[in-house]
């Protein structure tokens, strides 16, 4: 069993707070994904796990025990780094073996760890060579590699896939998800990207200036965002927000258009809307000023402004679409889409 | 800078050879002057062609008491003696710095960076300078005339130091943090990590220290009365003093060659490890 406890952790640095009461209880063989922003103390948290960098107040405890005294060798964690930090002199069997060998397992086991370890990760053809032999791909398999054959309780990973090119990047990322579900080992992916942490996540913390701001589920944070924050990080178009002001069950736009649905709310609100639950009505309330289109094959993105104001939006529809710039075009918002929230502290009110 | 004309090559040629020419000319004089004999090497003009008693000459200066008169120790011997004295000082400079830099880039200790800043300001205080009370000490722990007197003093290295810390700052953090996630304590990092990592590093660093060694000249004469501890570099001065004789040439410009045959042959092994050194900067 290795649930991971976080108990109202906080790190400063000096005066400065980097993160705030982090709390959060991870469940065994859960993979849980933290992102934000650069600078938002992901990696901090990430740090702070494996034991690289210092509890200031709080406490973390990896399978019921608190690991806070602990020296990142004996919390029975891996880490696979951004930029791998495989040892340049070693061969990737070596590699593979360094903490093992410490460790004083006999010979003939951390072979048959590493045998095993190569044959899942497919590197078995070049066990022998140098990592400065190998292509960004295989490093990152090796610095995998180098996890697992630990056979630990919590895999972290700091984001391990930025250093590749898009087209590997998914083909990883699909395979992280694969070889995590087979091993079944608790895993704290940290990442900037949002589309791998959706895609990666059992669950996601979403961190912003060393908050959380929301942790959740993929698709609770998708339907369900409970700041303006989370509803603009997660989706991709991101969110579109109007400044709107609600009255009486009506939200009114700044350019006067009004949408129903805001029962029991009042005073300015901002209002958000996904770009892909726009559908095109002649009737619909929210009107946008052509700028430009993007034509993506599958789909089309319109940039725009809401009529008669400065607010940008952009709009996806589905398959070719031409518009021309300066053309007025009618939507309307389904109200099981409309997200409300408050104008001054972001947080959801409704619905 | 890419120039093609001919009339440019030319005169580049012209320089270098020059260059050549002005270095290598003491060089074959020693050489020449090497292999002649004694008589022929006091009658003006100097040969500037190569005679026939080279082997002669080496079994003489090598094996031979150098000069006979002279107060010296065998050549062979002073060679050893030099020998060892840029061994240990080579070695003795290369494990301290090491140390000192790993000490001082990967622990936490009060006043580190003043330590580090202490040893800084030690690059400009040469042997020289510090050279009385430095004899004073070295004659108090009785080690005139020994090994150690000869090579302790010269040991403590801020340019070593210095530079050990520039390469271990070139080491990224995450190879300390992965090491330690792997059980490395702080002593196996250095040994299983830092060390192969700086390799190259350490065998430029070789053959600068090992030649600063073997060139020592004005400690080894002040600490070594007795012949037997006297280092090849200090005897050919010697022998050029010897007393009541005309100086034989032949013997001198031998051992001057021999003199110059070690650090010339550290210098080719090492060449390969020598230019990587200075040049990688990749980790």
């Amino acid at each position: 069993m290795a649930e991971i406890k976080l108990d109202s952790l906080i790190k400063s640095y000096g005066p400065d707070q980097v993160l705030h009461h982090v709390h959060a209880d991870i469940e065994d063989g859960e993979f849980v994904v933290i992102v934000g922003p650069s600078g938002c103390g992901k990696s901090t948290l990430l740090r702070m796990i494996a034991g690289l960098e210092g509890i200031t107040s709080g406490e973390v405890s990896i399978g019921g025990k608190v690991v806070n005294g602990l020296e990142p060798a004996d919390r029975d964690i891996a880490m696979v780094f951004q930029n791998y930090a495989l040892y340049p002199h070693m061969s990737v069997r070596q590699n593979m073996a360094y903490g093992l060998k410490i460790r004083g397992l006999p010979k003939a086991e951390i072979d048959r760890r590493v045998q095993e370890a190569a044959e899942i990760l497919e590197i078995g053809a070049f066990l022998d060579r140098k990592p400065r032999q190998l292509s960004g791909g295989q490093r990152q398999r090796v610095a995998m590699g180098r996890a697992i054959v630990r056979d630990p309780q919590v895999f972290l990973f700091d984001e391990p896939l930025s250093n590749l090119d898009a087209k590997l990047r998914v083909q990883m990322r699909l395979e992280i998800r694969k070889l995590q579900k087979r091993l079944g080992v608790t895993s704290i992916f940290v990442t900037h990207d949002q589309v791998e942490a959706m895609t990666l996540g059992d669950r996601l913390m979403v961190l912003n200036g060393g908050v959380v701001e929301q942790f959740g589920t993929p698709i609770e944070l998708y339907d369900r965002p409970e700041t303006v924050f989370v509803a603009g990080f997660i989706g991709s178009p991101a969110m579109n927000f109007l400044p709107a002001t609600a009255e009486g069950g009506v939200v009114t736009l700044d350019n006067g258009a009004s949408l129903p649905g805001a029962g029991g709310v009042s005073g300015p609100v901002t209002f958000g809307v996904r770009p892909e639950h726009l559908v095109p009505d002649a009737q619909g309330p929210i009107r946008v000023q052509v700028q430009v289109f993007e034509a993506l094959g599958a789909n089309t993105l319109v940039h725009g402004v809401l009529e008669g104001t400065g607010t940008e939006l952009v709009v996806s529809l589905p398959g070719h679409e031409t518009p021309a710039p300066g053309d007025v075009l009618h939507y309307a918002a389904p109200s099981e889409h409309h997200h409300l929230f408050d104008a001054e502290s972001g947080a959801r009110i409704a619905p | 800078m890419v120039e093609k004309r001919p009339g440019f090559t030319l005169v580049a040629h012209l320089v270098l050879i020059l260059g050549v020419a002005l270095v290598a000319l003491p060089v074959w004089i020693t050489f020449v002057g090497a292999s002649h004999d004694a008589g022929r090497m006091l009658q003006a003009p100097i040969p500037m062609w190569p005679g026939d008693q080279f082997l002669e000459n080496l079994r003489q200066t090598f094996f031979g008491r150098g000069l006979e008169g002279s107060r010296t120790a065998p050549v062979w011997m002073m060679m050893f003696n030099s020998l060892v004295m840029a061994m240990m000082i080579a070695v003795g400079k290369i494990v301290i710095s090491l140390l000192s830099a790993f000490a001082i880039v990967y622990f936490k200790f009060p006043f580190r960076m003043g330590f580090f800043w202490m040893i800084f300001i030690t690059l400009m205080l040469p042997v020289e300078v510090r050279i009385l009370p430095t004899f004073e000490v070295v004659a108090d722990l009785r080690m005139l005339n020994s090994y150690w007197g000869l090579t302790v003093p010269l040991i403590a290295s801020a340019t070593a130091t210095f530079m050990f810390r520039q390469v271990f700052l070139t080491i990224p953090d995450e190879m300390l943090e992965s090491a330690r996630i792997d059980g490395a304590g702080p002593m196996r990092f250095f040994w299983d990590i830092l060390l192969p990592l700086s390799r190259t590093n350490i065998a430029a660093l070789f053959v600068i220290l090992f030649i600063y060694g073997w060139n020592q000249y004005l400690w080894p004469l002040l600490i070594t009365t007795d012949a037997n501890m006297m280092t090849i570099v200090v005897s050919i001065k010697q022998m050029l003093e010897a007393a009541e004789s005309t100086p034989r040439w032949n013997i001198i410009m031998m051992t001057a060659l021999l003199a110059m045959l070690p650090p010339i042959v550290v210098v080719i092994t090492m060449q390969k490890l020598f230019v990587k050194g200075l040049t990688e900067t990749d980790k």
